[in-house]
């Protein structure tokens, strides 16, 4: 298994901590003059999401997590596994419930989200910054009214909920950022 | 631009204070025969042809060979390199003001540093702490009846290290991680080490009779600015002492580089008693001017070059 020394890993390695993947947030070196030099990093568990801290002695060997992150194409979910294509190879993942996680209610097919593989299978997912998806619930639209700045409920397609604003009605298409849940505007075309 | 105004303006303050105090300015090689046998420091090399040389990360073996062939007082603005020392607060390459009394002890040596540092922060709120009560105000135990159990039971408990470490080890741990942290703001003087930290320092007794390290560090903001010694001048215990380097060095598995032979002659043929300490003048640059990092302060930080 390739190993980093303590001395050489960065922000975004990613490496092995109590037999998880965890990747490398924050690195900084700590060192008395003509003292012992340290490591002290903040790690975030790709499994569980967790961020920690952790010190290490300089020179100290972490093994190097098998973790890359492959852009994919969504395909499709039967229910149990959600399905994902990588568009050159042709070659499928399907990701359980566990590493899509919250990612699900922004999954619409054809999107490209980043899959974080792990040994062989998909870890987690990450989908696009931006999504555009239609609304399919929602209280009536109120006509004309673009300027009280009130929000209502509305429900996506995908199975989200955000705010959106009040003269919106059921069928229209939205751009939504997926990190914040929130509505970025009407998307026309 | 401005930082490298106000770095001609510190240096240009650092020799104006020598000057008034009879103290010699000199220029000593950054290059040299020896690497550093500190275990906590790594030579760069350099390549001459046949036997490599070293940066120095000091310039301490050739200011004490000059005070032993009978210079006086004296110091030096230099350049100083530790291999893969990178960071907020460290570059592999720094300016290093180091400067060494005839006949100080420590104290009249901290008396100095506080001098200089008035006249570049004059605002700036100055106290003293002996090591072993800071340590034990924070850790809740004395660091030198400490056993090595308890020192990695505080490890555990304080800081995020997980493992086992030496008792020096676990000192700098817990110094640089839980106590200087807490540290109050201004100028910060800690006195009388363990004596696994002597480095270069003299051993002496404390009112108890434990034995302590001559040796004191100076704190600015609770950032390490300056350490200094009440200098060793014994060449046996000098020897001793390299020999204790270079064994834990082969049992740490790093490279065991040879004695500076040379150094050894200069304190056989008689080092004057003396006082003497290393400042950070990137550091202190840092605190001039409000910056965060040292590569702000750096005309060409690591990463620039």
């Amino acid at each position: 298994m390739a190993s980093y020394s303590s001395n050489e890993i960065r922000a975004g390695y990613k490496v092995m901590l109590d037999g998880d993947p965890c990747s490398i947030v924050e690195v900084e070196f700590v060192k008395p003059g003509k003292g012992q030099a340290f490591t002290r990093v903040r790690v975030k568990n790709l499994k569980t999401g967790r961020v920690v801290e952790r010190t290490f002695k300089s020179g100290e060997s972490l093994e190097a997590a098998d973790v890359m992150d492959m852009d994919m194409q969504y395909l499709y979910n039967d229910g149990e596994f959600w399905y994902f294509m990588h568009p050159e190879s042709f070659e499928q993942a399907q990701a359980d419930e566990n590493s899509v996680g919250d990612a699900a209610q922004w999954l619409k097919e054809q999107d490209t989200c980043v899959v974080t593989m792990y040994n062989g299978a998909p870890l987690s997912v990450t989908p696009p910054n931006h999504v555009v998806l239609e609304i399919v619930e929602t209280d009536p639209g109120l006509r004309g009214d673009t300027a009280t700045g009130g929000t209502k409920p509305a429900k996506l397609v995908t199975g989200a909920v955000i705010k959106v604003p009040l003269f919106l009605n059921v069928g229209d298409v939205v751009r939504v950022d997926t990190r914040s849940g929130e509505y970025l505007g009407r998307a026309r075309d | 631009m401005d930082h490298l105004a106000r770095r001609a303006q510190l240096y240009q303050q650092v020799r104006a204070y020598f000057s008034g105090q009879g103290v010699l300015e000199v220029d000593v090689p950054v290059i040299g025969r020896s690497a550093a046998l500190d275990p906590n420091l790594e030579s760069l090399a350099v390549d001459n042809g046949g036997q490599p040389f070293y940066l120095q990360t000091s310039p301490e073996y050739f200011m004490k060979r000059l005070l032993a062939a009978g210079s006086g007082s004296i110091y030096a603005l230099t350049r100083a390199f530790r291999r893969a020392e990178q960071g907020r607060l460290h570059n592999p390459e720094f300016a290093l003001l180091e400067w060494y009394r005839l006949g100080y002890d420590l104290q009249q040596l901290i008396e100095d540093v506080l001098a200089l540092l008035k006249t570049l922060l004059p605002e700036a709120q100055v106290a003293l702490h002996g090591y072993a009560e800071l340590f034990e105000r924070h850790m809740g135990c004395h660091p030198l009846t400490a056993s090595l159990a308890e020192l990695n039971q505080l490890v555990a408990q304080h800081t995020s290290y997980r493992g086992e470490l030496s008792r020096s080890q676990a000192f700098d741990l817990l110094f640089s991680q839980v106590i200087e942290p807490r540290l109050p703001a201004g100028i910060q003087v800690v006195t009388h080490y363990p004596p696994e930290q002597a480095a270069l320092a003299q051993l002496a007794r404390d009112a108890t009779g434990r034995e302590v390290a001559l040796r004191f560090e100076v704190y600015l903001d609770g950032v390490e600015l300056a350490n200094g010694y009440q200098e060793l001048t014994d060449p046996l215990e000098q020897r001793q002492r390299f020999a204790a380097d270079q064994g834990q060095r082969a049992a740490a598995g790093l490279a065991v580089p040879a004695m500076d032979e040379k150094f050894l002659a200069a304190l056989a043929q008689g080092l004057p008693a003396c006082s003497g300490v290393a400042l950070g003048l990137d550091r202190l640059l840092m605190r001039l001017v409000g910056a965060q990092s040292l590569a702000e302060v750096m005309p060409f930080g690591w990463d620039a070059l």
